[in-house]
């Protein structure tokens, strides 16, 4: 038996609020390929970003070649051989391949940047990879597999023995998956180890060796991939029992379709979407990440625009071009990202509740009330129990699951009866979690049509009265509420058949 | 983030707010107690009026500036604007002849529609604000000297025009307290502004964009519309600086204006308003611009070259975005 080329042992690491591995391990053996697999938010890329020096762990020993090892910067990481490429290509896209390559290493004679070196190296690194690339094409004019490939060799050129990849396969078609698969294969073979984290079953059959499974930030199991059968492997990412309330799912066939959606459809990421809500239902929206979820919602709300599809509210069909547009029908979007989308993080409480509602308290010459903003925002303060000194602290010091609350009564104020909540959790503690659960259901029983998009299945299961579930841009199949955590994930990774994605337009170059 | 760990820092980056205007403003101070210790003419009431009457034209446009700085935007082209309105109110009231009144509004609705057709171009058509609003500075430019034939306009046939920065209503009351009217203007400005704001819509969505614009087009704001309303509103102040500085040279001198777009620019920012967008404060503005125009008085008081006082003044913006930054740093 070949020695491990990386151990990971009992590694700890913490964010405030949040425990993001607990005595995690991973190993990892010269020319294999190890896929790394859980659910979002079980740890795989925290662990990976400890290996490659972008976050410190908190306790734990790694092992490179049997020697203990301190990693304490990409930098660090990179002079031991271990490279990682990130979900996000972090590629500088008005420079060339070679230029990007070379980075900070750049060759020089005489004190003055030698490009013909430059490129000569960077060529060479191509041959070895038995890649055609031409290095002194711009990065920008590249599709994004070549800039994966790209990655690739920028990671090769220093000489990197460990090779980590963010789920590589995102944004690729089927032959731009096979052009990687090709060189991983090549790779292995000259005894490289690659960390593949990804969460398409079909690719990790295909191209791995070992599979590590993790949940919750703690280490699962590890077995071999090939003759491991799927349901076993997705039955240890979510095998842990829900916690909590029991899911009490109304009847709400008799209630009023309060909005519906009929063959919605832009590019590639959205696919003849259709569904339809009622007065008082919680919709769930499951899926992996990319699956076109976040996009649907966007694209409902008019945050985004549409290539095709009806968008019909309490039965009257109503044309959105603008985010305006949907709030007038009683439309609210809460974003996943609410530092971004979702606050003024200037403004104070006050002024985010009332952001939407602002012209009900405008007076003549425009003159604000604010005694009126005041009496409201207070209002939600109690109702929504948001823990906030008082309604004139800046939004952006309170805690994520209170400046959650303050956007619901933003929308709450607005009287949207539609709401649609996009990872209603995200980086809210636990505690405060179950009290967003709380208020949606509550909501609910208040008649509001409710869409939950979440990532995380025992959330989706916790709240849906329906579960649609998506992959890649397509609604694979509606789920009753209660559903079983392997229905969703077989629904999630359904793959269109490889004929289907071939008649998809390959991106331009 | 936990939910306790939030109201311990509550008031911090209230004080820290009021830290830094405190800071321009006990920097005013000081520099004013410098030039008084310095030269016993400094305080004589005539030069703290003259230092008042040089602030108006640079404090209304700072003004201006600051409006659009708190969108996140930028405003290039108000030196030029408020030259443009000094010719608008030349063409009307000296080659047309009409009353005083319609120069007065002539050239304040130049500046709204000028303000208009910036926001427009930005919020429309996506063109960033600091390109937009730097064609429009030549626009404006070529437009005042072409329309002028590149000649001064002289308001001898209208009276009653040098009173509007020159004249003295206060000094008509109480002859011992000569204010001039320029004065009394910028601090009306100041005050119209400063109340639009805090208390208006407007002033809201102005904050609310320069903090998350998208957030407030998500919240189903008619961003577009009240982006562009911003810019007329800084091009309707514009227009009240360029009637101010006409009335004081009495004269539309069209070559004029390119420049003073920093000088007001330098304003706002020692006034502790973030580039950024989201923060500012009129009065900060103020305080910014009182310090550039004491700094000028003050150092030619003490003969100090011109040469140095612009030295100096570059000088004393990085130091008050450094202050900022400092206090960033220390949230």
């Amino acid at each position: 038996m070949t020695t491990n080329l990386v151990e990971m042992v009992d590694i700890d690491k913490s964010f405030p609020g949040v425990r993001a591995l607990a005595k995690a391990h991973f190993e990892l053996k010269p020319g294999e390929v190890h896929a790394l697999m859980g659910e979002n938010g079980a740890g795989k890329s925290t662990l990976m970003k400890i290996l490659s020096g972008v976050y410190a762990r908190d306790a734990g020993d790694i092992r490179l070649d049997g020697q203990n090892v301190e990693i304490a910067s990409p930098r660090q990481a990179q002079d031991l051989g271990i490279g990682i490429i990130h979900q996000e290509l972090a590629l500088m896209r008005d420079l060339t391949v070679a230029q990007n390559i070379f980075i900070g290493r750049e060759p020089r004679r005489f004190g003055i940047l030698d490009e013909g070196q430059l490129n000569r190296d960077a060529a060479a690194i191509f041959a070895s990879m038995n890649l055609a690339l031409e290095p002194t094409v711009r990065v920008e004019t590249l599709t994004i597999a070549k800039q994966q490939m790209v990655e690739i060799a920028k990671a090769l050129s220093y000489r990197s023995r460990v090779l980590i990849m963010d789920e590589p396969t995102a944004a690729l078609n089927d032959a731009e998956i096979a052009e990687l698969f090709a060189i991983i294969n090549r790779l292995k073979a000259e005894g490289v180890g690659v960390v593949y984290i990804s969460h398409k079953m079909d690719e990790i059959k295909r191209i791995s060796d070992r599979v590590t499974i993790m949940r919750d930030g703690e280490y699962v199991g590890t077995v071999p991939a090939a003759d491991t059968p799927i349901e076993t492997i997705i039955s240890m990412m979510v095998g842990r029992t829900l916690s909590g309330d029991t899911l009490v799912v109304p009847d709400t066939s008799a209630a009023p379709i309060a909005l519906e959606v009929r063959n919605l459809n832009r590019g590639r990421e959205i696919r003849d979407v259709s569904f339809a809500v009622r007065k008082g239902e919680i919709l769930g929206f499951a899926g992996l990440m990319g699956a076109g979820r976040t996009e649907v919602a966007r694209a409902v709300f008019g945050a985004d625009r549409r290539d095709g599809g009806e968008i019909l509210v309490h039965g009257q069909p109503i044309a959105i071009t603008s985010p305006k547009d949907a709030v007038d029908a009683g439309i609210g979007y809460l974003s996943e990202d609410r530092k971004h989308f979702g606050l003024a993080t200037g403004l104070d409480v006050r002024n985010n509740i009332a952001l939407a509602s602002l012209d009900r308290f405008t007076g003549l010459g425009g003159i604000l009330d604010e005694a009126g903003m005041e009496q409201k925002a207070v209002g939600y303060i109690r109702q929504l129990a948001i823990k906030t000194p008082s309604d004139v602290q800046e939004a952006r010091l309170l805690s994520g699951g209170n400046q959650q609350k303050v956007v619901i009564a933003k929308w709450l104020l607005r009287d949207c009866d539609i709401l649609i909540f996009d990872e209603p959790t995200r980086g809210i503690d636990v505690g405060a979690k179950s009290e967003i659960y709380k208020l949606l259901n509550a909501l609910a029983g208040q008649g509001k049509a409710i869409i939950v998009i979440s990532s995380e299945l025992p959330e989706v299961l916790r709240l849906s009265h329906r579960i649609a579930v998506m992959c890649e841009g397509r609604l694979t199949g509606f789920l009753p509420g209660g559903a079983s955590q392997q229905d969703i994930m077989r629904l999630a990774t359904l793959r269109p058949s490889a004929v289907a994605e071939q008649s998809i337009e390959r991106r331009s170059t | 983030m936990t939910d306790t760990a939030a109201p311990a820092q509550n008031t911090g980056p209230r004080i820290s707010g009021a830290f830094h205007r405190l800071l321009a403003f006990s920097g005013l101070i000081a520099l004013v107690v410098v030039f008084s210790l310095a030269s016993p003419n400094f305080m004589q009431t005539q030069n703290v009026l003259a230092i008042l009457q040089a602030t108006s034209v640079n404090g209304v446009l700072a003004i201006a500036a600051t409006l659009v700085i708190i969108t996140g935007g930028i405003d290039l082209s108000v030196g030029t604007l408020m030259t443009f309105c000094a010719v608008i109110a030349g063409v009307l009231l000296t080659y047309l002849g009409l009353p005083l009144p319609v120069g007065v509004v002539g050239a304040i609705l130049a500046g709204v529609c000028c303000g208009l057709v910036s926001g427009v171009v930005v919020a429309k058509l996506k063109v960033p604000p600091f390109i937009a609003t730097l064609g429009m500075m030549l626009i404006l430019k070529g437009l005042s000297l072409v329309i002028s034939s590149t000649k001064p306009i002289y308001f001898n046939d209208t009276p009653g025009f040098t009173q509007i920065s020159s004249g003295s209503i206060v000094g008509s009351i109480f002859p011992a307290l000569p204010i001039p009217n320029g004065v009394l203007i910028l601090f009306g400005v100041a005050l119209l502004a400063a109340f639009v704001l805090t208390k208006t819509a407007l002033g809201r969505y102005t904050f609310a964009l320069g903090s998350n614009e998208e957030a407030v087009r998500l919240s189903g704001v008619n961003v577009d519309r009240w982006k562009i309303a911003v810019y007329a509103a800084a091009g309707g102040i514009c227009g009240v600086a360029g009637l101010l500085i006409a009335s004081r040279l009495n004269s539309a001198q069209p070559a004029l204006g390119q420049g003073y777009e920093l000088d007001a620019i330098a304003a706002v920012v020692i006034g502790g308003t973030s580039l950024a967008g989201g923060r500012g404060t009129i009065l900060g503005t103020l305080i910014g611009a009182l310090i550039i125009s004491v700094l000028a008085n003050g150092l030619r008081i003490l003969s100090v070259p011109q040469e140095w006082q612009t030295v100096v003044t570059g000088a004393i913006i990085i130091l008050a975005v450094y202050a900022d930054i400092l206090r960033r740093r220390s949230l």
